[in-house]
């Protein structure tokens, strides 16, 4: 499996990039990025657990011309510095690009590390475009697509072990069609993506007529896709994110339908408005919902028939770990 | 006539009159108004404009056209509020605002050093002038949004760290309030100025001891302000913010060649306009009362007025 993929991919990315820094907040090692400072030591700017001062500073360096390439847990990115993001970065439409590690339920870290509102907090606020990774080949080609926006970009990341699950690059507001049917829609966004692919596979053998999209923009959210799959389904729409149900991929999804008159039954997956805690991430999806497992019982429900798809039926899943204790304090919290 | 070219002491005390008898003349034609803030930092705005800031001339005052729109992908967007401080060079300062409330100061200093349109400063608060109450980057000698405190000093760090980078010579000068320093945010981007050595920013805080609910010192204490900023890190004078001479000389005398300056220029909050010490501490926004408070501010204005002549 892919491993430390914007480790290495940054530091070749960059080498064309002479306008981009890298701001980081005490998470080199944690963020991926000591290879683009061991590379590029001249364009790394450690601005220390500061994240208020990080994001103004930011803004005074893109007014500069600098692109500044933000590195910090989403929490600490969104969080605690959202007045300074607001104000510095967003409302100028400057270019600066925030990389938020350990979303969701991915991070043991508990409550204070896990991003479960992140998405909603971004969405709503104006200028930001909002992406979110889902594999490495999203990990590598969301670069491009967030340098590429005129104005400030929040990129839900990953890090560690990622599943390679797609091998043409991310595009801005373009869904992945990773399934087309009929009777039941399923919209997945980041590493939930992985689990609704082992649940539409599980469940096309048992017969059924299943639309899977992987949504990888979260702002803007116009891509026709998205609707004429929603409009497709007879049977239901499921949205499955690993975030907070309220202001996420579940709410973009209720507007567009509402807006576009699209009458199909929608459920929300994902944190039903409660924070987590810290546990293993296999727990934490086990416990949250956000499994395969947990997919098909509730398509299984919509369809209102049992389709007797044993656990041990599912593909496997890339059950990601993070790596062994190195130098580069990738488990450091 | 060029910035540098009006340093003498009158002009700069004509000048520091000026701001405070346009705010006054706002104030009292509106009955309320930003005046005390005028009335602390009119000597130190006078020195900044008058005699510190090294900014490109403008060939003649600049209008300031009705608000077109926010900054944003597409559509309308207003210019900056900077063009009102001139072009842009490696050599030149820039100036800041930070306290986003001060900026009828602002707006009346544009006015009498001859960047801002004579006349302008009428439209201040009106519905679609962007001479708004609290000014964001579309305001008359706003470059940044900063009606949220605590953030124009990192800002202005990443701005001086990019400029130290490229090896520009100018300065990037930030214009503060004390109140200011009670937000964590300030002691962040003062702790990283230092920690990257821009000597090459200059902080010039208006210390007229008021905030909103009073007094600094009972509604949450910044003292001994001196030392804590040089605790950490910065270069700190502090002189009389009254006294035009020491303003306008404050950044020669230079310790440190590695530390970011900060001057503390003490003030009054009813300097140059006495009828404000009956207020005290309640400052933060001068309303008149009633018609009478009104004619005894009028009277004032108008022995301001024949002071000018």
């Amino acid at each position: 499996m892919p491993n430390r993929v914007h480790a290495t991919n940054l530091v070749a990315w960059a080498k064309d990039h002479p306008e981009v820094v890298v701001l980081s907040g005490d998470l080199t090692g944690s963020t991926e990025i000591a290879e683009f400072k061991a590379a590029y030591p001249e364009r790394f700017f450690s601005l220390g657990m500061a994240e208020q001062n990080m994001l103004s500073w930011a803004g005074g360096m893109a007014r500069e011309g600098y692109t500044p390439f933000l590195h910090t847990f989403a929490v600490f990115l969104v969080r605690r510095p959202y007045d300074q993001l607001s104000m510095s970065v967003a409302y100028p439409n400057l270019p600066v690009r925030l990389f938020g590690f350990l979303p969701g339920i991915t991070t043991p870290g508990g409550v204070t590390h896990q991003a479960i509102e992140d998405v909603s907090l971004m969405r709503g606020m104006p200028n930001m475009t909002v992406l979110e990774v889902g594999d490495a080949t999203d990990v590598e080609s969301v670069l491009d697509v967030a340098q590429a926006v005129d104005g400030p970009v929040y990129v839900r990341m990953l890090r560690g072990e990622i599943p390679r699950l797609f091998d043409q690059p991310m595009q801005l507001d373009t869904a992945r069609v990773l399934s087309v049917g009929r009777d039941v829609c399923i919209l997945s966004s980041g590493i939930s993506t992985e689990e609704a692919m082992r649940a539409t596979a599980a469940l096309v053998a048992k017969g059924v007529s299943v639309s899977l999209l992987h949504v990888s923009t979260l702002k803007p959210f116009t891509d026709r896709r998205i609707l004429e799959a929603a409009g497709r389904a007879t049977k239901g729409v499921i949205t499955f994110e690993n975030h907070t149900i309220n202001g996420g991929l579940g709410t973009a999804v209720a507007e567009v339908m509402a807006e576009n008159g699209v009458g199909a039954p929608l459920t929300r997956l994902g944190l039903r408005d409660v924070y987590a805690h810290g546990a293993s991430r296999p727990y934490l999806q086990d416990e949250y919902g956000l499994t395969a497992s947990a997919l098909v019982r509730e398509v299984e429900g919509i369809l209102g028939d049992h389709l007797d798809i044993d656990p041990d039926d599912l593909l496997p899943g890339s059950n990601t770990e993070l790596p062994a204790i190195d130098d580069t304090q990738l488990e450091a919290l | 006539m060029t910035d540098r070219e009006t340093t003498d002491l009158d002009t700069l005390e004509a000048l520091a009159h000026d701001i405070r008898r346009r705010v006054l003349e706002l104030t009292v034609n509106r009955g309320g108004c930003y005046l005390s803030q005028a009335a602390s930092s009119a000597d130190i705005l006078a020195a900044l404009y008058g005699s510190i800031l090294q900014l490109a001339p403008l060939p003649e005052a600049l209008d300031a056209p009705p608000f077109e729109g926010v900054p944003a992908a597409t559509g309308a967007v207003s210019p900056s509020g900077g063009r009102f401080h001139g072009d842009q060079g490696p050599d030149l300062d820039r100036f800041l605002i930070s306290p986003a409330h001060y900026a009828v100061a602002i707006y009346a200093a544009l006015e009498a050093v001859g960047r801002l349109a004579s006349g302008a400063l009428a439209t201040f608060d009106q519905d679609g002038s962007t001479l708004e109450m609290i000014g964001a980057e579309h305001s008359p000698g706003f470059e940044l949004t900063t009606g949220s405190f605590g953030q124009a000093l990192s800002q202005a760090g990443g701005i001086a760290l990019a400029r130290k980078l490229r090896g520009e010579t100018g300065r990037t000068v930030v214009f503060m309030s004390d109140g200011e320093l009670q937000e964590g945010q300030t002691w962040e981007g003062v702790q990283a100025a230092a920690f990257y050595e821009l000597a090459n920013l200059h902080v010039y805080v208006d210390v007229n001891g008021q905030q909103v609910d009073g007094l600094t010192k009972d509604v949450m204490n910044i003292e001994p302000i001196d030392a804590r900023l040089a605790a950490f890190g910065a270069e700190v004078a502090r002189i009389d913010g009254h006294d035009l001479a020491a303003l306008a000389t404050a950044a020669a005398d230079r310790q440190h060649d590695d530390r970011p300056l900060v001057v503390l220029a003490d003030t009054d909050p009813a300097a140059g306009i006495p009828l404000l010490e009956e207020r005290k501490p309640h400052l933060h926004y001068v309303r008149l009362r009633d018609e009478s408070e009104t004619e005894r501010f009028r009277a004032f204005l108008e022995t301001m007025e024949r002071e000018a002549v």
